[in-house]
């Protein structure tokens, strides 16, 4: 046999072995990043992407998959969930969600994520293939992961441990709970004396990298400010929820004074500072689009349309689920906001191509783009009407089982007698 | 400012002389008659006409629905919407209580309820007692008084509430602080026995009752027996004047609820939540209780743990008769997406998910003569969508009630300039008259 002869059956031989080589044939192929193709084929060799095309050549050996009549979408990304650090939300052993303290930007989420959560199999089911986990509590809450949603452990399921650090800015509260209001003037003065806390506290960690630099005899390791180097160079985002104008002015002003790198969430009434927004680029990751509004008198459809008004202003915007029972709805978050007003492309690339780029990540998935990881969902139809069923679902090219304690609690029921 | 500006959209309702409306061209579905492309003809708040083709009557008012979806308007079988307050929790049984107290018409709830395209929602009590307080239906007349609110002629109802939430304030395992003030039942034993407890009184109490008015019409000179306001209800229940509506989730509890309903002679009416129906789904039907269920809510808490959205699917299939609530303002408006996951989770058919929210909540609360699908002689109880109800992309463009559009999605657009306008000026208002407003609020601390 000649080299190339022998090169080739090697190759049939490796990719017959392996899980996460493939080719869909016949499906509609809809990378997000680039116009959809129908009667398209897609190749997956060891787990990426490797080409797109109406006639693609399968390598000998590869598994080549009928995708008649189906729809082939990168799977999605939810941008904010408590996947896996909260499993029954009442019962508090079950939550790793708020550890005690208020600055602990050395936690983090991600190693405390249960690849065995019930919640996992059940998410992915509808598609998603990856979701950020956000550690929450006290001012500097932790480190937000992103994870995919499959994995014997979270070491393989951790996609960037350090997506972000969340941080609960300070605001103005006057209404309190259980005690009751607070006067403005003593809300403002909490709010003033919290802010002046934090801004010490990013003095100390200045302070740290300094000493950290000059490397005295005198110098010891401190987790807490090893955690916040990273932030202090712009490597790691802040994860920022303000909701309202005057809260979402205030962190803006304090991430300049800062010179800090933002993404804002749970962006509910930006006013006029969506022009802000878009000026400073800085990305929304934006709550549960099918909430009430915020205020009695809005508009019945504030939170509907928002995301369609923050297009229109040229911010860029992911979704978040905001919480683990209704991750799977999603895409059906986006699909609100698209039949009030959000294009459509864009519906879709706010759950997938949009949060790859804000969490740093849009090298390695958030469409179908040679050389990206085949994350993928395979549908028979739009993934974002709530009829569609997910048929199959890839995570780096691997199939994942679609059955999940739901499923086997339906099938085992429904059989009886 | 007793009324928030939206009731200035209601302030053009009147139902006198009003002239027929005919919306025609829509795709209409009746949901009990199957669906076609025609016209519907309101006469008198009643649907006067219902078919592919009409003569329009003269005098009315032709609405253009081309293109889009004429459905009944939704029915919430568990809302807490417009009621002051929700729980009375002092007592085990709260029955003496009733959300017909404390309506509030001025709830902005209602009118997003609407913009969802509700139009009757089943107003129910909290669940922090195993016998909670008394219930009412009403329809979304937003702008109306309580009184208007009221589904007239609707069967009562009484709230009953098993598992987590009533015995909550009797587990003796909480932090320190949380220990006192305990009340019974701290475990489902103790919820059983609550209910049998308070029916055996019941009974004790309907006996007196029953030989007072069988010795008055003897003629014998009896003094009467003195009312329980408590108890009242619950004979009502014992003799079918009133609905149990019970809140529940695991199959245990469930299935314990129908026993003592049994031994003591009543029905459950509807199973609310009752997230594990499915595993006792059988049991359900043969109760003939109506089970009202969420769509994919799931482990909030342990008794939500085995949850899963093919439970409306299961019960379907087996036999009960199965609809889908919100218990939040915020679902409520969205309770067609809600009923469309039942295709997806289970494979129910578009009829059988639109059923879900129209006319088997109706049967539910026995106003299905009434409402919850598009029949000749029913309330023009309507919702017009401008794609399939089903679908993630719809949106309700103008929504019925008796005849009366309570809703207009072009109407309510339009006039948000205005209103934003009215509100700066009640707030100018509001500045100009804050000092004087300092002066009178000093009191004594």
């Amino acid at each position: 046999m000649k080299p190339v002869a022998l090169w080739i059956a090697a190759a049939a031989a490796l990719y017959a072995a392996s899980d996460d080589s493939f080719l869909i044939r016949g499906a509609a192929v809809y990378p997000v990043a680039a116009p959809g193709i129908e009667n398209a084929s897609l190749l997956v060799l060891d787990g990426r992407v490797a080409e797109v095309g109406a006639k693609v050549a399968a390598p000998r050996g590869v598994r080549v998959i009928d995708g008649k009549g189906l729809r082939v979408y990168p799977g999605m990304i939810d941008s904010a969930t408590e996947v896996g650090i909260s499993e029954i939300g009442a019962v508090g052993v079950t939550n790793d969600v708020r550890e005690l303290g208020d600055f602990k930007p050395q936690l983090r989420a991600g190693i405390a994520v249960n690849p065995s959560s019930e919640h996992i199999p059940v998410i992915r089911a509808n598609g998603i293939t990856a979701a950020m986990a956000i550690p929450d509590g006290g001012v500097i809450a932790g480190q937000a992961s992103l994870m995919r949603l499959d994995g014997w452990t979270w070491e393989e399921m951790a996609v960037k441990l350090d997506a972000a650090l969340h941080l609960n800015f300070p605001t103005i509260t006057t209404r309190r709970f259980p005690a009751g209001a607070a006067p403005f003037s003593e809300a403002k003065r909490d709010y003033e004396r919290r802010l002046k806390q934090l801004d010490e506290y990013l003095e100390q960690a200045r302070r740290y990298r300094t000493a950290k630099k000059a490397g005295g005899p005198d110098f010891r390791t401190d987790l807490h400010f090893e955690a916040m180097l990273p932030v202090l160079e712009g490597k790691v985002p802040l994860m920022v929820s303000a909701v309202r104008e005057r809260e979402i002015k205030a962190a803006l002003e304090w991430a300049e004074k800062q010179k800090l790198r933002l993404v804002l969430s749970e962006v509910r009434k930006p006013g006029a500072m969506l022009a802000e927004l878009k000026a400073k680029q800085i990305p929304v990751i934006l709550g549960p689009t099918q909430d009430l509004p915020l205020d009695h008198d809005d508009p019945y459809d504030a939170a509907f349309t928002l995301p369609a008004e923050l297009y229109k202003a040229g911010v860029k915007f992911a979704f978040g689920s905001f919480g683990n029972q209704f991750s799977r709805n999603l895409p059906y978050q986006a699909a609100t906001a698209v039949a009030f007003g959000l294009p459509y492309d864009e519906g879709l690339k706010s759950v997938t191509l949009y949060p790859a780029g804000i969490w740093g990540v849009s090298a390695e998935m958030g469409s179908i783009e040679k050389g990206k990881w085949a994350d993928l969902m395979v549908t028979d139809g739009d993934p974002l009407e709530v009829r569609t069923q997910v048929r199959r679902l890839f995570i780096k090219g691997k199939e994942v089982d679609l059955e999940s304690k739901h499923t086997r609690l339906y099938k085992r029921y429904l059989a009886r007698p | 400012m007793t009324k928030l500006p939206w009731a200035a959209l209601a302030a053009g309702i009147t139902l006198a002389a009003a002239p027929p409306i005919v919306i025609q061209n829509a795709r209409v579905l009746t949901v009990t008659r199957g669906a076609f492309t025609g016209a519907v003809i309101v006469k008198d708040g009643k649907i006067a006409e219902a078919a592919e083709k009409v003569m329009i009557p003269p005098g009315a008012r032709v609405i253009d629905a081309g293109g889009q979806y004429l459905m009944p308007g939704i029915i919430d079988c568990h809302s807490h919407i417009a009621a002051d307050s929700i729980n009375e929790g002092a007592a085990s049984v709260s029955s003496m209580v009733g959300i017909e107290d404390v309506l509030n018409p001025d709830d902005i709830s209602i009118y997003r309820a609407l913009a969802g395209g509700v139009t009757t929602a089943n107003i129910l009590h909290g669940s922090a007692n195993s016998i909670g307080g008394k219930c009412t239906v009403i329809k979304t007349r937003w702008g109306k008084d309580a009184d208007g609110l009221k589904f007239e002629g609707a069967m009562p109802g009484i709230k009953f509430a098993l598992g987590e939430n009533p015995k909550r304030q009797g587990m003796d395992d909480g932090p320190a602080g949380s220990r006192r003030n305990l009340r019974y039942p701290g475990t489902r034993m103790g919820v059983e026995d609550v209910i049998r407890e308070a029916f055996t009184e019941a009974k004790a109490y309907q006996a007196r009752w029953k030989e007072y008015e069988a010795g008055k019409a003897r003629g014998e000179t009896l003094i009467p027996p003195r009312r329980d306001l408590k108890l009242e209800p619950l004979v009502e229940v014992l003799e079918g004047k009133r609905f149990v509506h019970a809140h529940c989730y695991r199959a245990d509890e469930i299935l314990m609820l129908l026993r003592v309903a049994d031994e003591f002679g009543f029905k459950i009416r509807t199973l609310q939540h009752v997230l594990e129906g499915y595993k006792v789904a059988r049991e359900i039907a043969a109760h003939g209780a109506g089970a009202s269920t969420f769509s994919d809510w799931w482990s909030y808490k342990v008794e939500a743990y085995d949850a899963i959205p093919y439970n409306a699917a299961i019960m379907v299939r087996k036999g009960v008769l199965v609809s889908l609530n919100s218990d939040s303002g915020e679902l409520m408006r969205r309770l067609n997406t809600e009923a469309a996951k039942t295709m997806k989770y289970g494979g129910l058919t578009e009829t059988e998910a639109l059923s879900l929210i129209t006319i088997n909540p109706a049967k539910q609360l026995k106003i299905d003569d009434r409402v919850g699908s598009i029949e000749v002689g029913k309330d023009a109880d309507l919702v017009l969508f401008d794609k399939h109800p089903l679908s993630s992309y719809a949106k309700v463009q103008k929504v019925f009630i008796d005849g009366v559009v309570y809703f207009d999605r072009d109407k309510d657009l339009s006039e948000r300039r205005l209103l934003e306008l009215n509100k700066r000026k009640l707030l100018e208002k509001e500045k100009q008259s804050a000092p004087q407003q300092k002066k009178q609020d000093r009191r004594p601390q």
